[in-house]
């Protein structure tokens, strides 16, 4: 039973990023790279294994438990009208971002890709247009509007203006883990392989 | 590669109760009709009958070729076997799934036996045999727009129709596409693209086809999108001509023919001087609404959207020529006249709701005018052979202005109103989406009404600096929408044009989002957005016949004769829009001031609704 819960953490390098291309590393677009790589996972689908992979950015550590991180990311969300379609986290012309729903991963890590990255229903790319750090920030604070310590801040209609830090434990959970209490018996028939 | 335990964390889904709809805002904040309304002239009911032309409305061939109806636009059907009397007996004589759940606003369309659906995005368009039991599909069409167009689409993904001429199914497509398809074989006879979703163009409004053109505009206001309505030739889809809303007169197509009624409105290049350098590029004036031809002044009517941003403050000046109403000359575009209803415009008062074109009394002799319900809260009778104002009545609940100007057309702004950066105005009435949106008016010939689908909704506003991103929202304000007083947030009202009153009106709890149908069996038809699809007495109001859908309905109702010779009553349901986003969204009813602060107004529409998308056809059981 302990092996349920069990983890892959894949720590890579996500250098090969629309916009911050390092030129030193080797070439990780190439094919032949492919199965070393890993990027961002963007999936709960891991084919053939017991459990969900997880990667670690670690350009991504400076921003938990960062109190300034999520309140620069609040001021930049609204400058770059990030507000106009996701309003103040409840969405519009795009999704609503507090209900701990996400469609391509709510960890702080998977936030950061889809800015750089956009995404195909709407999310435009802002991979080189807005500095990669005031990224990293931007998804501190939507990673925060979900967290039941800035939804209990709410005070009036209007949420996520006190957005607590997002704490490191929060992403360690791969985020398509079933609720607690869930009886999981699949993980028997695949343990020890 | 390591292994290492972790902590589950946020599992369990979190409880998420809708914040309370806020309190109405009170009866004695809003001014009274005799406050402010102004004509100018007294009732002449005497003087004739308010009715279409018969080359704007002929004689009703038991079809229903454009959502309008006729070029009258009065939605009316002459067909009389659904009455009164048996309407009670009303039943689904067939359904379809349009296989897409979002706001579904477009009008089925009924031409040769055959109906016509688009869809809001993907914006699949089916045909179904109506000559066979359950109207089978004949061909369906998926023009696949580009998906990244959702991401542009301000207010839901909608599209607003298509309509059928000469063998072909014109409709758009929300990523800026006209598609003229083949009837017979649903085969494109020609795509032209009109619109860039890379600097946030859209197209949500239904075509006009008439005199050998097809007449396109874009939508875009809330995304700094410069305005701009074209025309196709209908047999190639080629450009014609296309005239934009901002800017300098050559652009607009403002030449020697321009006669507006008000000096307000003349002089050069306003569409540059009444804004802040360079604004116009970037001001709005879309063309997402209704246009209308009158084949026998040969003149095309087409209102204009909100200036961006929201924030007025941003652009000091008239901002010419948006929210207002462009008369123009169908095979050049040139204008004829402009009348601006909402000059700097500072509560999103699009002016692109429907005009009806009818033949009406007005002090002691009949004229041709134009009747248009706008988002700014007024009933507007304008002499549509000139552009001059008769009459101006509020029909919703209104405090942002206090009545128009009849001598200088000026709406008369109400500076208490008035939005400012960091301040939050409270209970402004009007809200955003208007006393009425884009839901478009019936007129019945025969009771002289005009049966006005609307909201009762106010708001509180607070303009906030925006800077302008291509293809992003440029919008500047932070609004949360309120029930007006009373706390009903829609009324259907029975308005009398020549008596400039209302003849009844229902209260419903939530806005009325579908357009009305009229019909000779002295009944109208809406739609509610909590699913419920009604027919009342064109008379009185009085309730006749409902019918519980499977979604809520912001779409138009028809009425058409089919193979057998029946009448039959086709709507399409599905909530969304602008006011159903908390329900098509996703959207989080917690955030007041999603979806353009629409959310906290409409928090509890999810526990009345879901998401859908059917066509439902009714008729008399025979």
């Amino acid at each position: 039973m302990y092996s349920r819960f069990h983890i892959e953490l894949a720590i890579v390098i996500v250098a090969a990023l629309a916009g911050c291309r390092d030129t030193h590393e080797p070439n990780l677009d190439s094919p032949a790279r492919q199965p070393m790589q890993r990027g961002v996972i963007a999936s709960a689908l891991a084919p053939g294994l017991s459990h969900t992979l997880v990667t670690m950015d670690p350009r991504a550590e400076a921003y938990y438990d960062n109190a300034e991180a999520v309140v620069t990311g609040k001021r930049l969300y609204a400058q770059y009208n990030c507000s106009g379609c996701h309003s103040n986290g409840g969405g519009g012309m795009g999704p609503s971002l507090m209900d701990n729903v996400w469609i391509y991963g709510g960890r702080l890590e998977q936030i950061h890709q889809t800015l750089v990255e956009g995404r195909p229903n709407g999310m435009p790319t802002w991979g080189g247009k807005i500095p990669d750090e005031q990224l990293w920030q931007i998804a501190a604070y939507v990673r925060s509007m979900a967290l039941p310590e800035t939804l209990a801040a709410q005070n009036g209609p209007t949420p996520s203006q006190s957005p607590a830090p997002v704490p490191r434990e929060a992403d360690e959970d791969p985020g398509w883990t079933p609720p607690a209490g869930t009886t999981n018996d699949y993980t028997a028939v695949t343990q020890g392989r | 590669m390591r292994f290492l335990s972790t902590t589950i964390l946020l599992a369990a889904p979190l409880a998420a109760p809708a914040q309370t709809v806020p309190s109405p805002v009170p009866a004695n904040e809003v001014f009274t009709r005799e406050q402010i309304g102004r004509a100018l002239a007294a009732p002449t009911p005497n003087a004739g009958r308010a009715q279409p032309s018969s080359a704007n409305a002929p004689e009703d061939d038991g079809q229903w070729t454009m959502p309008a109806k006729n070029h009258a636009a009065t939605r009316f059907s002459t067909l009389k076997e659904i009455t009164t009397q048996n309407v009670r007996s009303l039943t689904p004589a067939f359904t379809f799934s349009l296989a897409v759940n979002k706001g579904q606003e477009a009008a089925p369309i009924v031409v040769d036996d055959t109906m016509y659906i688009v869809t809001a995005y993907p914006n699949f368009v089916y045909a179904l045999d109506l000559t066979k039991p359950g109207a089978p599909l004949k061909w369906r069409f998926a023009p696949q727009p580009v998906p990244a167009s959702q991401g542009v689409a301000c207010c839901d993904v909608v599209n607003r129709g298509g309509t059928v001429d000469d063998g072909k199914y014109i409709f758009n497509t929300l990523d800026g596409q006209t598609i003229a398809l083949d009837t017979k074989t649903g085969k494109p006879i020609w795509r032209t693209q009109l619109g860039n979703i890379n600097i946030g163009e859209t197209i949500t409004m239904a075509p006009l086809v008439a005199d050998g053109r097809v007449y396109v505009g874009n939508s875009g206001g809330e995304l700094g999108v410069r305005g701009w309505i074209a025309a196709l030739d209908e047999q190639t889809g080629k450009l014609e001509w296309k005239a934009f809303n901002t800017g300098p007169d050559k652009e607009v197509l403002i030449g020697d023919d321009f006669k507006p009624a008000y000096a307000s409105e003349r002089g050069k290049d306003l569409g540059v001087s009444s804004w802040p350098a360079d604004a116009w590029r970037i001001g709005g004036g879309n063309v997402w609404g209704w246009i209308t031809y009158d084949p026998e002044l040969k003149m095309l009517y087409h209102g204009t959207g909100n200036p961006g941003p929201w924030n007025a403050e941003q652009r000091p000046g008239d901002n010419k020529w948006t929210a207002g109403i462009f008369a123009r000359d169908p095979a050049t575009g040139a204008a004829k006249w402009f009348y601006q209803m909402s000059p700097h415009d500072q509560h999103d008062y699009d002016g692109v709701n429907e005009q009806i074109l009818l033949d009406l009394p007005f002090d002691g002799g009949m004229r041709k005018v134009l009747v248009h319900p706008d988002r700014n809260g007024y009933v507007y009778v304008i002499d549509r052979t000139n552009g001059a104002v008769l009459s101006a009545d509020p029909f919703g609940p209104i405090n942002s202005s206090k009545g128009v100007d009849l001598k200088t057309g000026r709406l008369a702004i109400n500076p208490e109103k008035s939005t400012k950066l960091g301040v939050t105005v409270r209970n402004i009435c009007p809200t955003a989406s208007g006393a009425k949106d884009w839901q478009p008016s019936s007129f019945s010939p025969e009771t002289g009404l005009v049966y006005i689908p609307h909201e009762n909704m106010c708001m509180d506003w607070m303009n906030t600096q925006v800077s302008y991103i291509a293809g992003t929202p440029y919008v500047g304000a932070e609004v949360h929408m309120k029930p007006g007083p009373g706390g009903h947030r829609g009324e259907l009202t029975a308005w009398d044009p020549v008596a400039r009153k209302p003849a009844w009106v229902i209260k419903e709890n939530f806005p009325v989002w579908s357009g009305t149908l009229a019909t000779s069996g002295d009944l109208v038809f809406y739609g509610t957005m909590d699913g419920w699809f009604k027919a009342v007495n064109a008379h009185s109001g009085e309730l006749l016949w409902q019918y519980k859908v499977d979604s809520g309905v912001v779409g138009q109702p028809v009425s058409y004769r089919g193979p057998d010779g029946h009448q039959y009553i086709a709507v399409l349901s599905g909530v969304g829009g602008w006011s159903g986003a908390v329900v098509a969204g996703p959207v989080d009813p917690r955030d007041g001031s999603a979806a353009l602060g629409m959310v906290s107004a409409m928090s509890d529409l999810p526990k009345h609704t879901t998401a859908g998308g059917t066509l439902y056809v009714f008729a008399i059981p025979h």
